[in-house]
């Protein structure tokens, strides 16, 4: 008895620092300034929406990879794929749920913009770097 | 000897807890996060330990168990510290640091009261099930300090992201291993159980580093954002 509801409590604070861990990742790289190549890649201009998530990692995976960013990205990753099954679900029947997902799901894709952004200047030092020797 | 997927995880963990030490260094920042470099330090000589004992007596060796469950309970109190140097950190703008450090002390003399009470009551069943229960009972107290401290952050809006990452990392790694050993007692420690705890073990040293490398001392989020409230 002591066991399941320790066990029920835990799993229902687990899900809470996993939302809250991920907003902090996501909350981190709200104030980036983007440049002008990523926005030209991707063709964000302003703000990212949810829908361009799935688009930008796949872009990210053209780039070589930084190490440091690879723990972040996949938890946003399921943080992402737990809001789409929020918002097949849950979401239907309250609005306001949907729109929090939906500001929820932006950020996750901003976080992907950004992460793409450091990637690019990351293969760019690179290739300089190449190029000097 | 453990399973090659078991020694896998177990090595992924001593990669990991080296590396966070060796980013502490990198980033000057040892000192500041003393109490955490430390919990990892402990970490790794808990690990050569449990080595020793593993190759001399074998997996199924009280010895083992012994050594296992031991520098794990000596792990939960040293991580307990590192909580308490957080609460420190979080309270510090406060002046409220005597009084966080007192009521630490007051909380681990309790803790190691009911430890030893239940330790009288139960002698005869030491090794097994009662050191299972005991590092369920201790992570979950470790998970209600964290949420606590996860309340003071939002509360005083802290924003400083390596001190909320890493509140938020503990606060995922305590909950994860309560549920584990919760689930462990639930199954009667099905093998899956053994192999989830030595993933979540990674865990903590996977996000700290994580926060480490990605952020540095004067890094700010802002605190409106953490809130996860549907409006």
């Amino acid at each position: 008895m002591m066991a399941a509801l320790i066990f029920a409590v835990s799993v229902v604070t687990l899900l809470m620092f996993f939302v809250s861990y991920c907003r902090s990742l996501t909350a981190a790289s709200s104030s980036y300034e983007l440049s002008k190549e990523v926005r030209d890649v991707t063709g964000i201009h302003a703000i990212a929406s949810g829908r361009d998530f799935a688009r930008v990692m796949q872009l990210l995976q053209l780039c070589p990879e930084r190490p440091e960013d690879r723990p972040g990205l996949r938890a946003v990753a399921y943080y992402f794929e737990i809001l789409n099954l929020l918002q097949k679900t849950l979401a239907r029947l309250t609005p306001s749920i949907q729109s929090w997902a939906e500001q929820e799901r932006a950020g996750c894709a901003n976080f992907a913009v950004v992460a793409l952004d450091r990637r690019i200047a990351f293969s760019r030092e690179i290739l300089a770097q190449q190029g000097e020797l | 000897m453990p399973g090659p997927l078991a020694l896998a995880i177990w090595y992924i963990g001593i990669v990991l807890e080296i590396a966070f030490v060796v980013c502490s260094i990198a980033r000057k920042s040892f000192f500041r996060y003393l109490f955490l470099n430390t919990y990892f330090l402990l970490g790794l000589g808990s690990d050569a330990g449990r080595y020793f004992f593993l190759s001399k007596f074998g997996l199924d060796s009280t010895e083992y168990r012994y050594a296992y469950f031991y520098t794990d309970a000596l792990l939960t109190l040293a991580l307990y510290v590192a909580l308490i140097s957080l609460y420190v950190r979080v309270f510090g703008e406060l002046r409220l640091n005597n009084f966080v450090r007192f009521a630490a002390v007051l909380l681990l003399l309790g803790t190691a009261l009911f430890s030893y009470a239940v330790v009288v009551q139960s002698e005869q069943r030491l090794v097994t099930t009662f050191a299972y229960e005991l590092s369920q009972n201790l992570y979950f107290v470790g998970l209600v300090l964290t949420y606590i401290l996860w309340g003071a952050v939002l509360k005083l809006r802290e924003t400083r992201t390596r001190v909320v990452q890493f509140i938020l990392s503990l606060g995922l790694y305590f909950s994860a291993y309560a549920a584990c050993y919760a689930l462990g007692n639930i199954s009667s420690r099905h093998v899956a159980v053994q192999y989830m705890s030595g993933a979540i073990g990674c865990l903590l040293p996977l996000t700290w580093t994580f926060t480490m490398l990605r952020h540095t001392e004067e890094s700010r989020l802002e605190p409106a954002r953490l809130l996860a409230v549907a409006r």
